[in-house]
């Protein structure tokens, strides 16, 4: 199987080969609609374009740094190891790109509301930073599983005037914030934009955040030919609903030479059943209005998920990896837990960077290919938010109370 | 060929010149005897047609009620396959009521539509509402439906534009299944601000029956629906009703409510309580 021109998808069904679509309640159509006439409009509007343009430089501090990890490289004795620094733009992770894009383009469209879900907080903070300069009301639905270990990102969304609204039903956490939002937005459609943080959800979202997060792998592209004169071997990076790891992948989809690798959530192991490895371990269904692998019973329920990070605990993922994953453009594995904080302490000591325990799986996979592969080689690893937010789970794990 | 049940249903609510009545029950909730006993009952109560669904662990559609009965239902271990036995087991009971599969749609991806639109025909189902499933997407069911002859009823909505409306009537028979408001199911004190002239929308597109729900609780609603369509369907109300009834009252209480709704006395005639 071939992968597509990777311009050429998704294509006017919203279909990622046969993933994707829009699997919607009826209300909901004509606003995906709505957005995908608005959006195709945008991208080539030169005034909109410049806007975001100025905004994610300006505002947002990119382009961010690509890091040569010359402590990490020699303590695994292997290939190269870069860091694309998504965690140095402003509000410390790679969420910001899609939330400056998205709300520009609801801007556009007339909607005053703004709504989003929040897995890690990440999202809800980049969303609530964008709303608070465009003054925008903006509204977060977040699990209440997920309010009590992102503490300190719930009051940040809270400084910047944002509405967290708290979701008790089922795991209480990122998926049931997801339903949570889709049902407002169903029953607000017309004054509201539903600012989805990852690659999922029907089309065109998957196709719009994919875009908007594009700029880590374009950028990443030219600075490693900059500093090396030639591509990477790998892309690594984290998969949750996989938003950061398609903006890093979608540059080098056509460079066949880069092998791309998505890290799942292994959480206590895919055997244990606690874990969100969605890709490595699910079968295609209906999530959340498209079709992609999910993690489901015999009976098509979906189920409950595991992971350490709050970011990457959903059972779905977007429907773009899942083409990916099926052409066998992409690789994805899993990394538990505990490999996960493995990530965390070894990129905290050897780099001084404290990151995000979700890129702390990509950067444990990384270091473990990095030293099975030649000096000459060259791992680029998406380090998509910095840890601040996971210092007291990180200490709660070691029993410390910080 | 076997009978059209909701064509000779709606046929027979024109002839007698009243607004027809669809009712919702979550299957399984309270529980799976429950809905056995209530399917009968609320036929005779007045109920036209009953929608039954195969609860779903995400039902990102229905307001607070929907979701407490869906995952009470679930909490139960109740599967899609419980669902069709149980049509099967009651469809000698009531043989001229439509009963129709309100579902969202990865439970019957999970079972596989070939296997699922097979199984819906053997046990007597007359249609399925995929919730989930808007017209432009509806082709591979409505493709293993269609030679069954089992209904496929794409749903529509006030925001519904001409694309949709013509995507949705496509693949419709049966009657066309129209939501009242923007929102999720839940009962509401007045029927949308907006009206229901977008039904006209639909009629312009269509002669098949339009069926309108969401929001519907009283009897009123249920006379004002009727000036624009054909039926009115109520959920959130009749499933309050369940929830909040001690278990040996469940049947009396709803269909107490169901011969309200449909504007005939009760106790029914002839019914004891």
């Amino acid at each position: 199987m071939t992968v597509s021109k990777a311009a050429a998808l998704p294509d006017d069904r919203g279909r990622f080969g046969e993933f994707g679509g829009k699997f919607v309640p009826a209300t909901l159509m004509a606003a995906l609609t709505e957005l995908e006439a608005a959006y195709r409009q945008a991208r080539i509007d030169p005034e909109f374009r410049q806007r975001l343009e100025s905004l994610l430089h300006h505002y947002a501090g990119r382009p961010t740094a690509l890091y040569y990890a010359e402590n990490l490289t020699r303590h695994c004795g292997g290939a190269r190891i870069y860091l694309k620094r998504e965690d140095l733009a402003h509000t410390g992770a790679h969420k910001i790109n899609n939330a400056l894009g998205q709300a520009l383009l609801a801007e556009h469209m007339g909607k005053e509301r703004i709504i989003a879900e929040t897995g890690a907080g990440q999202h809800g903070v980049a969303t609530a930073t964008v709303c608070a300069m465009l003054g925008r009301r903006c509204v977060v639905y977040m699990g209440a599983e997920d309010i009590r270990r992102q503490a300190l990102n719930v009051f940040r969304m809270r400084l910047l005037e944002a509405e967290v609204i708290a979701v008790d039903a089922g795991t209480r956490t990122l998926k049931d914030a997801i339903n949570e939002a889709i049902r407002d937005w169903v029953t607000n459609v017309e004054t509201t934009h539903y600012l989805i943080g990852s690659a999922v959800g029907p089309h065109p979202y998957p196709m719009l955040v994919r875009d908007f997060q594009s700029v880590i792998g374009r950028e990443a592209r030219a600075q490693i030919l900059e500093a090396e004169g030639r591509l990477p071997d790998y892309v690594v990076a984290c998969v949750g609903g996989g938003s950061n790891a398609i903006g890093a992948f979608y540059e080098f989809i056509g460079d066949e030479t880069v092998g791309l690798v998505g890290v799942e959530a292994g959480g206590g192991g895919l055997d244990s059943g606690q874990h969100s490895a969605t890709l490595s371990a699910g079968r295609p269904g209906v999530l959340h209005g498209s079709l992609s692998y999910l993690l489901q019973d015999q009976h098509g329920q979906v189920n409950e998920t595991h992971s350490i990070s709050a970011g990457l605990d959903y059972p779905g993922v977007g429907p773009e990896h899942s083409y990916l994953k099926d052409a066998r453009r992409a690789e994805y594995v899993a990394v538990s837990d505990a490999q996960a904080l493995e990530g965390f302490h070894l990129l905290s000591r050897t780099e001084g960077i404290i990151p995000a325990l979700e890129p702390s799986h990509a950067v444990h996979h990384a270091a473990q290919l990095a030293a099975t592969l030649p000096p000459e080689q060259i791992v680029l690893l998406c380090l998509s938010g910095r840890g601040d937010k996971d210092v007291p789970t990180v200490a709660a794990a070691a029993g410390i109370e910080v | 060929m076997s009978k059209d049940r909701i064509k000779e249903k709606f046929n027979a609510i024109r002839q007698e010149g009243r607004p027809g009545l669809i009712v919702y029950l979550t299957t399984g909730c309270p529980d799976l005897e429950a809905t056995l006993e209530l399917i009968p009952a609320l036929a005779a109560a007045g109920a036209d047609a009953i929608e039954l669904s195969i609860p779903f662990s995400d039902p990102l559609a229905d307001g607070p009620v929907i979701q407490e009965s869906t995952f009470h239902a679930l909490a139960q271990g109740v599967t899609p396959d419980d669902c069709l036995d149980l049509v099967a087991q009651v469809r000698g009971e009531v043989p001229d009521t439509p009963l129709i599969l309100m579902t969202y749609y990865n439970p019957i991806l999970s079972y596989g539509l070939e296997r699922f639109a097979q199984r819906v025909a053997e046990c007597g189902v007359d249609g399925i509402i995929p919730v989930d499933v808007p017209g432009e997407e509806a082709e591979p069911l409505f493709n293993q439906c269609a030679p069954r002859n089992v209904h496929l009823v794409p749903l529509l909505a006030p925001t519904s534009n001409e694309d949709n409306i013509r995507a949705a009537v496509a693949l419709s028979s049966g009657f066309i299944y129209c939501v009242s408001l923007t929102g999720t199911t839940g009962a509401q004190n007045q029927l949308s601000q907006r009206g229901l002239e977008w039904l006209n929308r639909v009629s312009a597109h269509t002669a098949l029956p339009l069926a309108v729900g969401f929001g519907i609780s009283r009897r009123e609603h249920v006379e004002t629906v009727g000036r624009y369509a054909q039926a009115a369907a109520v959920g959130t109300a009749l499933i309050r009703t369940v929830l909040d009834s001690p278990r040996d009252q469940v049947v009396a209480q709803a269909s107490k409510l169901v011969a309200e709704l449909a504007g005939q006395p009760w106790p029914a005639s002839g019914g004891t309580l």
